[in-house]
């Protein structure tokens, strides 16, 4: 019945595999994935750049909606690169469906970059939409369009690998909700997603340059509107050294299948 | 000579200081059926996980057609398919377009025709557009081999894959098995219903406490330790059963009309139509059924101890 000779073996077809269904997987719900942050975003947008941003300007030659839409693009790329990760590997892993991929050729490195991937697309793909439709609020500058897309990239991808940590430490639903809201949503709100870190008080504005997310709100915006409160060479290499931290951790734990294989 | 289809070496496994799998060895030669049974914990499936990767191996090697399933890991999982006891629910997909797609996790391009074939000889072509939760449990498992054979592996690991189906549909599977086997494909597989391991399998392991106990061809199995039960049907009831007949594991019925006797390999029953006439039964009848794998595994099993087995 079978055919005796090997079919050819194709090294990166698991890679590609893996990627095509994690895409595949998000674009299937998505009115999950997809819709439902962009109505959120939308909702952020009419808010702060139809209603209230009329009436507040906290950055000197930009209206409030222009501060705004950059934090909230960002914060969109964040929470889906984010939620994609989590969610696909968590379930996975919750079902007991990663034994489809444990029993495969799939390398590590073909396991992390195929999730990694997934997760930038979905993240760059709510991001550009955030963006297309906040342009009836505000017409963004693009002081620096390269940096804008290298470091909405990075976002994407630190997060991706955010993302693939928590989902191989939680171990239910509730810890994985955990860390959306209880980690991951106060780095946003509090990393100048809203506000500018330079008008909080002194102990308050010291303490953001602890947050993560407010090297990543910080460089875009800059990169955006040409002015932010850090240096591009501080948000970069902050952000990179962040990004290659999560990347090692994220590969260790996937290297030696912790959690995966027991 | 010809490089083993599978070959586990002193392979072992611990979870908390408790050894599941104790240094077992075995080769499973290109072409075979191979019986992997055993009761419940005894080891099976932390084997079979290991020799599929999906748990570590804790200790000794596992070579699938002469590669060492850590080292050329790639390789090993290539050649191998594994339908897993557990099944696995995943709704994002229709079946369809799961099985377009699950060759490629394998390196394999999608092939139309095998897809096809496989689909048509599981009868799985009208659930095509459905998702795995609306499936029955038969389909289910059907669905699962398919999905272990879409790479085309060259050893086939079946971990209880009639549980749970129907009769009817358990004929099927059997003939499906028997016809991948015929073509080429070596076959693992575990199963409980060991009627089934009987007819199907060339050779048989039984696993107990983590220990291979037994690994021998099927039919040299039954042979060895196959007694015999024998009903001895008497005119008379009897009130007692006679102290000769308690060495024969003798049992007589309720009524004392009939007495259940287990014939060792080395007795005939004309031995023990002879020791009855001399003790003057008055016998009316004499049944014997030679015992299946279901009574020698459990009497193995009996017999063996945590910590006893020979690990042949």
């Amino acid at each position: 019945m079978s055919d005796r000779r090997l079919p050819e073996f194709i090294p990166w077809l698991p890679f590609y595999t893996l990627l095509q269904k994690e895409v595949r997987r998000f674009l299937r719900v998505a009115s999950q994935t997809l819709v439902t942050p962009v109505v959120t975003a939308a909702l952020y947008l009419f808010i702060f750049g139809a209603t209230l941003g009329t009436r507040i300007s906290v950055l000197e030659g930009f209206s409030y909606a222009q501060f705004v839409i950059p934090g909230l693009i960002l914060m969109a790329v964040v929470n889906n690169a984010f939620a994609n990760t989590s969610t696909s590997l968590f379930m996975s892993r919750y079902l007991g469906s990663i034994v489809d991929l444990l029993v495969t050729p799939l390398t590590p490195a073909q396991f992390i970059l195929a999730y990694t991937l997934a997760a930038m697309l979905r993240g760059m793909a709510v991001g550009t939409v955030v963006w297309l439709i906040s342009l009836p609020f505000a017409t963004l500058p693009f002081a620096h369009p390269a940096l804008v897309v290298a470091m909405a990239l990075l976002t994407s991808f630190l997060f991706a690998q955010f993302g693939l940590i928590v989902a191989l430490h939680a171990d239910s639903f509730d810890a994985l909700a955990m860390y959306s809201n209880f980690v991951l949503m106060p780095l946003i709100y509090l990393g100048g997603v809203f506000y500018p870190i330079s008008i909080l008080p002194a102990p308050w504005a010291g303490l953001s340059h602890l947050n993560p997310l407010f090297y990543l709100i910080d460089g875009f915006r800059h990169a955006l509107l040409g002015q932010g409160d850090l240096s591009f060479a501080t948000a970069f290499t902050v952000s990179g050294l962040m990004a290659a931290g999560a990347f090692l951790w994220a590969a260790t734990l996937i290297g030696r299948s912790y959690r995966l294989r027991n | 000579m010809t490089v083993p289809a599978l070959a586990i070496d002193n392979l072992s496994k611990s979870y908390d200081g408790q050894q599941a799998v104790k240094e077992i060895s075995f080769e499973i030669p290109p072409g075979e059926i191979f019986g992997l049974l055993g009761p419940n914990g005894a080891g099976k499936s932390t084997t079979i996980n290991m020799i599929a990767g999906v748990t570590r191996i804790g200790g000794g090697r596992i070579e699938v057609f002469g590669y060492d399933n850590q080292r050329d890991y790639r390789v090993a999982r290539r050649l191998l398919g594994v339908m897993h006891q557990e099944v696995v629910i995943d709704n994002f997909f229709t079946i369809d377009q799961t099985l377009k797609f699950h060759a490629g996790y394998y390196g394999v391009r999608d092939d139309p025709a095998w897809r096809k074939r496989l689909i048509e000889q599981l009868g799985l072509g009208p659930h095509l557009h459905k998702v795995m939760i609306k499936l029955s449990g038969g389909l289910k498992r059907r669905f699962m081999i398919a999905k272990a054979l879409l790479h085309k592996p060259r050893l086939l690991i079946l971990d209880e894959p009639t549980a749970g189906v129907d009769v009817e549909l358990r004929h099927g599977l059997w003939e499906f098995v028997r016809e991948i086997n015929r073509a080429g494909t070596t076959i693992l597989l575990t199963t409980h219903y060991l009627e089934e391991a009987e007819q199907m399998c060339d050779r048989i392991a039984i696993m107990h406490h983590g220990e291979l106990i037994a690994l021998e061809a099927t039919g040299s199995l039954l042979e060895r330790l196959g007694t015999r039960g024998v009903v001895v049907h008497l005119h008379q009831p009897l009130q007692t059963l006679p102290a000769a007949l308690a060495g024969w594991g003798g049992r007589l019925d309720t009524d004392g009309r009939a007495v259940r006797l287990t014939l060792p390999p080395q007795q005939t029953a004309g031995d023990l139509l002879a020791l009855l006439c001399r003790m003057g039964l008055p016998v009316a009848d004499l049944e014997t059924k030679r015992a299946g794998l279901e009574e020698i595994f459990l009497q193995i099993t009996k017999d063996v101890p945590a910590g006893g087995g020979n690990g042949s």
